[in-house]
């Protein structure tokens, strides 16, 4: 999760929540297995309309599957993302969804508008590159060219904004987000059994939330042996730090980290609860060389 | 003294973990198999759970600085809302509130961007008449040959006049009409709402072909006499048809000019407005359509009239005005 992908969203109870938008290759991924589907769709209800009911019928046959594909062309998109509140077979598959950017419901309007604009985004480009005479037909070369160009436009637009918004996005006011796996991880400050290490107040007011928490991080990796190099490097980069020195008892670098971890998070939260929050730690003392 | 007793976000976590989980668990069960795999009692304790979650998300941030919890409330929160707000209404609720209001609201807000398209439409009527007035050579510019299907002005008379007569056609063969005229009108009515997002350009030169078609087929009945047939074979279908054409493109222009000119909003606020116009127009539009399609494939291979023609013509021009100026108005 890198910080320039995360985008904050005002829920209508007013709390906010971060989430990760769709990265434009997801989303790729996502239309090609949704218009494989369609494909596939269309395909499966030819073949039974004329298994079925072709036999003497051809031309019920035949308007039955126009507007099968009709419907499919048009509303395999709305319907799905409004029946599953956002989300396409492809979408799914790539754990991406569609949300309002407003933190509001999703509206059909919103849904309907966002797809119409596949014709311009996805449809037309796609003529335009499968069979460029359909679009000039009957014109000359030059205006296909330029209608090419001009459609390929809006079909870009996703690589250049910022939120990664398609035309439809804009429209529909929507955005497309990575859904949020949601697991919650032991707590490290619960743990138990912890050798009884004390440290001073002065040693626990140098370090911040910053780097609790990328403590933290490195505790979550465990106790393994392909860790304990990292481990030790941090462990001895904290205790010079704080100028801890070793008391009786002898304790390994993950023992102390989780200890140090523990004491550090309590003191923080506890200032936290005071009103001080610290970010970042304390720039070294001057006397350190 | 150890850490835990002090750590007040310890404490909060151990007391509201079961909440989470049992909001999670609930959450998983909706996003995988609806909301319907709840039974009444889990449906009411659905919102009281994700504010209770929304709640210990906010406090979380206040009091803990255990990133590995923060995320979790926030992905907590963040599908639940999902499921709480992705929601929709029922959809006899959502269809009547659509037809009776969102539908004809959304046509009357359009109505500068309508007159534009009728204008345009005007335009492309008038010159292809004209233009063809002076030289009928000219046909195959405003008319392509797939449309024309021999009409033209090597045609005769008598060739015209039978293409406007009731034939005797077999039932399933006007459903097949049917259905091919309404698929075949819906797209180029979506195509152009959607693609009026680019300025409104490609929207504005579909809806002046549609202009020089009319036009010239205008001309060539005229100028055989056969106005008065060729009239009634359109116009029964060619109301309700043309109306909807001309919504999808009033909707479309409405996108370009929200585009450029996005007025005192910001223009993704602008964009988004005209969207909202551009979905109802889409869905109206597409029943239009169908009723349409209707029209002409059935009712007009079975009546030959003119006068009967010209009377159903008559009264789907006065149900469309009066659906679209009457219906929705707030006192």
């Amino acid at each position: 999760m890198s910080a320039s992908s995360i985008r904050g969203l005002e829920t209508p109870e007013g709390v906010p929540i971060q989430l990760e938008l769709a990265s434009v290759g997801d989303r790729l991924v996502a239309v090609m297995i949704d218009l494989f589907l369609m494909n596939v769709l269309g395909i499966f209800l030819a073949i039974i309309v004329v298994l079925t009911g072709a036999r003497g019928r051809a031309e019920l046959a035949a308007a039955v599957m126009l507007v099968v594909f009709f419907l499919i062309r048009c509303f395999y998109f709305p319907i799905l993302e409004l029946r599953w509140r956002g989300q396409t077979p492809g979408k799914r598959a790539t754990k991406i969804r569609v949300i309002s950017r407003s933190g509001g419901p999703l509206t059909a309007q919103a849904v309907v508008a966002r797809n119409l604009l596949r014709e311009l985004e996805l449809f037309q480009p796609m003529v335009i590159l499968l069979a460029p005479a359909a679009i000039a037909g009957g014109f000359p070369a030059w205006v296909g060219l330029i209608a090419g160009l001009w459609v390929l436009v809006f079909a870009l637009l996703p690589l250049v904004n910022r939120d990664h918004l398609r035309a439809g996005d804009l429209v529909a006011g929507t955005m497309v987000v990575r859904a949020p796996p949601m697991l919650l991880l032991d707590d490290l400050g619960a743990a138990r059994g912890q050798p009884a290490l004390q440290f001073r107040v002065d040693q626990l007011d140098i370090y911040g939330a910053y780097e609790l928490q990328t403590l933290e991080a490195v505790l979550r990796l465990g106790n393994t042996l392909e860790n304990a190099g990292a481990l030790t490097a941090v462990a001895e980069q904290i205790q010079k730090r704080i100028g801890w020195t070793p008391g009786t008892e002898r304790v390994g670098p993950f023992e102390f980290l989780s200890t140090f971890y523990a004491a550090q998070r309590a003191r923080l939260e506890q200032r936290l609860l005071l009103g001080e929050r610290r970010e970042r730690k304390r720039p070294a003392a001057p006397t350190a060389p | 003294m150890s850490g835990e007793l002090r750590m007040p976000s310890v404490r909060f976590r151990q007391e509201r973990e079961a909440s989470w989980r049992t909001l999670e668990a609930l959450v998983d069960r909706v996003q995988r198999s609806g909301l319907r795999s709840l039974s009444a009692e889990e449906l009411g304790r659905l919102p009281v759970l994700y504010r209770a979650a929304l709640s210990s998300l906010s406090v979380a941030r206040a009091i803990a600085l255990d990133a590995a919890l923060l995320a979790y409330l926030n992905a907590l929160a963040a599908r639940a809302h999902v499921v709480l707000h992705g929601g929709r209404e029922p959809f006899a609720f959502a269809f009547r509130r659509f037809w009776a209001q969102t539908f004809p609201r959304a046509v009357r807000s359009l109505r500068w961007q309508m007159g534009v398209a009728i204008l345009l439409t005007a335009l492309g009527t008038g010159v292809a008449w004209r233009e063809l007035a002076r030289d009928p050579q000219r046909w195959s510019d405003f008319v392509p040959p797939a449309y024309a299907q021999g009409r033209g002005p090597e045609a005769t008379d008598a060739d015209l006049k039978a293409i406007l007569e009731r034939k005797e056609t077999p039932r399933s063969a006007l459903i097949a009409f049917s259905s091919f005229l309404f698929t075949h009108n819906s797209t180029i009515g979506l195509a152009s709402l959607g693609l009026g997002f680019a300025a409104g350009v490609p929207t504005a030169f579909l809806v002046l072909t549609n202009g020089l078609i009319l036009g010239a087929f205008g001309w060539l009945y005229g100028s055989r006499g056969l106005a008065w047939e060729f009239w009634a074979w359109t116009l029964p279908h060619g109301v309700t048809e043309i109306w909807a054409l001309l919504l999808c493109a009033a909707g479309g222009l409405r996108m370009g000019q929200a585009l450029v000119f996005p007025g005192r909003l910001s223009r993704l606020a602008s964009l988004r407005r005209a969207g909202e116009t551009a979905g109802v127009v889409a869905l109206g539009s597409v029943a239009m359509f169908l009723v349409a399609g209707l029209i002409e494939g059935i009712f007009r291979q079975s009546v030959g009239d003119p006068a009967i023609r010209w009377a159903v013509a008559g009264s789907t021009l006065a149900f469309w005005s009066l659906y679209f100026s009457l219906a929705g108005r707030t006192a």
